[in-house]
């Protein structure tokens, strides 16, 4: 099979239980929690961390095979890794860095190879500087070029961007983008930043204690988690509990008790009535009604509360919202700044929004 | 002065950096990266000589290298010679008292060299070899150099082991060290003070020159 295939299980030092794979030129990003066992499956993918069971096979060459005692050393895996810290040779200059991993080519074509590389990164010029003598995103970019010199079968990206300013990240995500486009081999992007994760992979893992929770791509996962823990770990902050009241199929909605309120989730009648359910409503699917024209209950979900806390963030105004009916479930979402103050939002206003039927996506209940 | 002994002195750290070098690279190494049982046991055991009275090591090498030992008994039967109280005997010896001296900073060495940079070595498709060649050895030679001039100098000052391994032999196992306590004995004082100068000169020489360039190397990897 073409692409990238893990399949990884231990008990200790490290819990693990992951499987996924990942395609030709597909970007996977697995993300989670710091402590979730994200490097270690890169080392495994890689060759520098050897798990107790499981399989990691790249287009159908056996790179891991606890079963049949198979395991490549790193040199032998055809894989580019970016590390966190660059792990750039000091010793040597950009070009030397890219040239340590142009082994496979005589040593006649290694200069001219390199210099190619590095020009691909936006480093042409910098070609004889060491390390020390260059900011971090150029060093990110050595990192990048040196992982490309060997021609990969797989590009290990682990939280690549995560030492480095936040105006050299949005450039680098932007070149990140580009190189893309000429990338043929599968990527595994390992980031704790969905946002950033949403940006550049085709689609996630969410992993948590060494074990892949789901897989799907962004908005997937986002709108669609498999459950509370992979909401949580998303950082989805509008998590609750109910109860399936009953289906309408005519209308195509279920009805949802939410603390004694009343709503309507999009159709789903593999809930039976009277399950306990967990159930998100995301930032997108919340919608603030025009405060100086009140609702006279045509809208969908109508959930009115008091507005407890205004953050702007730049262009965008962070709210919470205590529900009238039970001021202990704050719901979090964003508007617009100007929406904000158009309607003279504050803390302490009385407020009313939406949860968009479509929106809200039933979950088994959190343990 | 006694020039044959000042010859010995250099020719036995010479040839001891020369051994130490290759077995401090291979052991400060597997100390360095690798976790065994035994291991601080075995880290105890290198670090022994630091610890022990000269005489108390001296005496301990002493019966190990005997005619009555193993190690005695294999030596003469396969050289001729005995191994106490000969120059080869004195060489063990000194590889023996200066590991040390060898393989404490080679292990610093390796130790500071960051876990992911030996892992892009691999994942640049180095050979174990190749990583060890171009981009351990070079990293780790401030302490590679550190050892090789601690061992040197430490082998020409050494002075309790010698007398009691090697003795006083001229041209065999009389060294700098013992030969201006020979000196004293025979109330020689200008012969002991040219020495002592002599001695004090090379291993001040050889260390600030040592300094010098692991601050021009650590300069260099910033």
């Amino acid at each position: 099979m073409a692409g990238l295939e893990v399949e990884l299980r231990q008990e200790a030092p490290i819990p693990l239980d992951a499987a996924f794979a990942c395609a030709p030129g597909e970007v996977l990003a697995l993300v989670g929690p710091s402590g979730s066992g994200k490097t270690t499956i890169l080392g495994a993918i890689a060759g520098t961390y050897r798990p107790r069971e499981g399989r990691v096979a790249v287009n159908g060459d056996t790179w891991f095979d606890a079963g049949a005692g198979t395991f490549l050393p790193p040199h032998r895996r055809a894989v580019g890794m970016v590390f966190q810290t660059y792990a750039l040779f000091p010793h040597m200059t950009a070009s030397g860095n890219v040239m340590a991993a142009l082994g496979h080519l005589p040593p006649g074509l290694r200069p001219g190879r390199a210099a190619e590389l590095l020009a691909r990164v936006h480093l042409a010029g910098l070609e004889q500087r060491r390390p020390a003598a260059l900011s971090g995103g150029q060093q990110q970019r050595v990192a990048l070029a040196r992982a490309l010199a060997r021609e990969p079968a797989v590009l290990l990206l682990d939280e690549p961007f995560s030492a480095v300013d936040k105006a050299t990240r949005l450039r680098l995500y932007r070149e990140i983008a580009e190189l893309r486009a000429e990338l043929d081999m599968p990527v595994v992007l390992v980031t704790h930043d969905l946002d950033e994760a949403a940006m550049l992979a085709d689609r996630l893992a969410v992993l948590h204690r060494g074990r892949t929770l789901q897989t799907g791509t962004p908005e997937e996962v986002v709108t669609r988690p498999a459950s509370a823990e992979v909401a949580r770990l998303i950082d989805q902050r509008n998590v609750f509990d109910g109860q399936v009241i009953g289906h309408d199929a005519v209308r195509a909605v279920t009805m949802l008790d939410w603390a004694g309120h009343r709503l309507e989730a999009a159709f789903n009648p593999a809930w039976s009535q009277g399950s306990a359910v967990s159930w998100i409503a995301p930032d997108g699917f919340v919608v603030l009604h025009r405060r100086d024209r009140p609702s006279r209950g045509e809208h969908e979900n109508p959930v009115p509360g008091v507005i407890e806390t205004v953050l702007a963030i730049g262009q965008t105004a962070h709210l919470t919202l205590r529900p009238d009916h039970d001021p202990r479930l704050p719901l979090h979402f964003s508007v617009p700044l100007h929406v904000a103050r158009r309607n003279a939002v504050a803390p302490g206003v009385a407020a009313t929004v939406s949860l968009l039927a479509e929106g809200i996506h039933l979950m088994p209940p959190a343990a | 002065m006694d020039w044959t002994a000042l010859e010995l002195s250099l020719r036995l750290g010479v040839f001891t950096v020369a051994v130490l070098l290759p077995v401090g690279i291979a052991l400060g190494r597997v100390l360095a990266y690798r976790d065994f049982p035994g291991k601080s046991l075995a880290e105890a055991a290198v670090a022994l000589p630091l610890v022990l009275p000269p005489t108390v090591f001296g005496y301990y090498l002493l019966v190990a290298f005997g005619a009555a030992s193993p190690l005695g008994q294999f030596w003469q039967a396969a050289f001729g010679r005995p191994l106490v109280f000969t120059f080869e005997g004195l060489l063990l010896a000194s590889i023996v008292f200066n590991l040390p001296f060898a393989i404490q900073p080679m292990q610093r060495g390796f130790e500071a060299i960051p876990p992911e940079v030996r892992a892009a070595a691999g994942c640049c498709g180095m050979s174990p070899w190749q990583a060890l060649l171009k981009v351990e050895l070079p990293l780790a030679w401030p302490g590679i150099l550190t050892a090789m001039v601690l061992t040197f100098a430490h082998t020409l000052g050494e002075f309790g082991i010698v007398l009691m391994v090697g003795g006083s032999i001229p041209g065999e196992t009389r060294t700098v060290a013992v030969a201006i306590y020979d000196r004293v004995q025979a109330f020689d004082d200008a012969s002991a003070n040219a020495m002592s100068a002599l001695l004090l000169a090379i291993s001040l020489a050889v260390i600030a020159l040592t300094f010098a360039f692991s601050r021009r190397v650590g300069r260099r990897l910033g």
